[in-house]
């Protein structure tokens, strides 16, 4: 089963109210596989993160984990509606990084990053603190452990975020527009992390960004969105060298033109 | 105003009744109305724990409880924060007796005044919640926290800083209340300052040392919550002002 994907959103849909925000969606992604999403904004691809990490529910269709359903669960050979008990389950397995960082505010760098393996997997404090010290380190943040989020810039409150959300062992981590709150001189120290994950640990990623570069140079793959549907997707180097969509090659010549 | 101010005024009147109490018109009364004075504290102190037990538990209820039991904290909210607390203590001092369920006096001054001031209070625990923003929740949620992990460990201790001053004027508000219960047989400050003004007259020295007591009793929680406030803002605040 190794070639069963890692993610599969099949014919997902999304709607508010009148407005469809995605589109009877269909996207596999494999294990470990780099995914960049990009799409102008109200392209629906902020939504295709949230709902994996079961921030938003679907109206539609079914996500799939490992080949098991995220959002529905099996009873007598039919799939229905999950229940809570079955979603913590699945999402277990997934890590998100935000916007806007939430970090909780009245927590340390090195407390937000034991509560969860404390409280949710039932670590001892030792063994918590010495997986968040390791983490801390590898976002070069080992000297802030005892700063609380507003001691810290951005960049910082950023990184102490993909910390918080390795200490849970995700295998799929999904960063939600992760520099767009940044100072610009911040973004690169939060890519340098980002580009050593997926260098040195076995991840799937799923990363909705503005950072052509970064998605050029890091992805395995590029998904546009346009209108709540995938308008077209490839290897980087193609879709950034030849795009064939021309909502696609508008959409970059924007982006580019702006710098 | 700055707490230096509170505890200044708290000092004055603590030193004014002191000095009261050195003359023959007023150290007669003295006595008689601490006794009453010591009765009120007592029902505020109860009462208070009582309201803020209720104020959570229904707040929680009401926004996150099952249909049936967001049903019961609505009815709870409504009732007790529609209809007025002297009603509310003759009800259950009056009319429960006569349904066969008797309370003592004392019971249901902290009952009826608890339940009351727990209505108002289920509000502003509701309001302080709903003030945590939205992306605490969905971290947590992205952390697999359960619902009541969430509420524990990262919603109400952000809420409980947004609830302290709104509580600091329910607690006053409760102390000033206690008066209500001299309406049923308790002998509290104002019912030791009528019973006394009634014998002898002498209604300035009664009511001023009335009115000191008050004052003193209402500054120790003014100041209490103050001292609470600025400790639990210590963690947020921290680095924001450096």
């Amino acid at each position: 089963m190794t070639d069963r994907p890692m993610v599969r959103f099949d014919k997902v849909s999304k709607r508010y109210g009148p407005l469809t925000v995605l589109d009877s969606l269909e996207l596999d992604i494999a294990r470990n596989e780099k995914v960049a999403i990009i799409g102008p904004s109200g392209s629906g691809k902020t939504t295709v993160l949230r709902m994996l990490m079961t921030l938003e529910a679907i109206d539609d269709g079914v996500i799939w984990v490992e080949g098991e359903p995220l959002t529905h669960m099996e009873r007598n050979g039919k799939l229905i509606p999950a229940d809570r008990a079955h979603i913590r389950k699945i999402r277990a397995k997934i890590g998100m990084v935000f916007q806007s960082f939430n970090l909780f505010p009245h927590m340390t760098a090195m407390a937000n990053c034991i509560e969860a393996p404390i409280t949710v997997l039932g670590m001892n404090r030792k063994e918590a603190e010495e997986r968040a010290a390791g983490l801390l380190e590898m976002v070069g943040l080992s000297q802030k452990k005892e700063h609380y989020p507003a001691q810290l810039s951005g960049g910082q409150q950023q990184r102490v975020a993909i910390a918080r959300a390795l200490a849970m062992r995700p295998k799929i981590m999904l960063f939600d527009e992760v520099t767009s709150a940044l100072d610009p001189e911040l973004v690169g120290e939060v890519l340098q992390v980002i580009r050593r994950l997926g260098s040195e640990h076995d991840l799937t990623m799923l990363m909705v960004t503005h950072q052509m570069g970064f998605a050029k140079e890091f992805a395995d793959r590029v998904c546009f969105f346009y209108q709540g549907k995938i308008c077209e997707q490839g290897p980087p180097k193609a879709f950034f060298g030849n795009p064939q969509n021309e909502r696609t090659k508008q959409f970059l010549h924007a982006v580019l033109e702006a710098g | 105003m700055g707490i230096r101010t509170l505890i200044v005024m708290l000092v004055a009147s603590i030193l004014l009744i002191a000095y009261l109490a050195t003359r023959d018109t007023y150290s007669l009364f003295l006595p008689g109305l601490l006794q009453g004075a010591a009765l009120t504290a007592q029902i505020t102190v109860l009462g208070c724990l009582l309201a803020v037990a209720m104020a959570i538990l229904s707040a929680l209820g009401k926004l996150y409880g099952p249909t049936p039991i967001r049903w019961l904290a609505n009815l709870y909210i409504e009732i007790f924060r529609g209809t007025s607390a002297l009603v509310q203590l003759f009800w259950l001092f009056f009319v429960l007796p006569q349904f066969g369920v008797s309370l003592d006096p004392f019971a249901v001054a902290v009952l009826g005044l608890g339940l009351n001031i727990g209505a108002y209070g289920a509000e502003c625990v509701r309001g302080a919640i709903q003030s945590v923003a939205r992306g605490q929740w969905e971290a947590a949620t992205a952390l697999n926290m359960t619902r009541i992990q969430m509420l524990r460990r990262i919603i109400l201790p952000q809420a409980f800083i947004a609830m302290i001053p709104p509580w600091g004027n329910l607690f006053i508000e409760l102390l000033k209340s206690t008066a209500l219960v001299s309406l049923i047989t308790l002998s509290d400050l104002a019912f030791k300052a009528q019973q006394m003004n009634q014998t002898t007259m002498k209604t300035i020295p009664i009511f001023t040392l009335v009115l000191l007591i008050y004052l003193v009793l209402s500054l120790l929680i003014t100041i209490g919550m103050r001292l609470l406030e600025q400790r639990a803002a210590k963690g947020l605040a921290r680095g924001r002002t450096a």
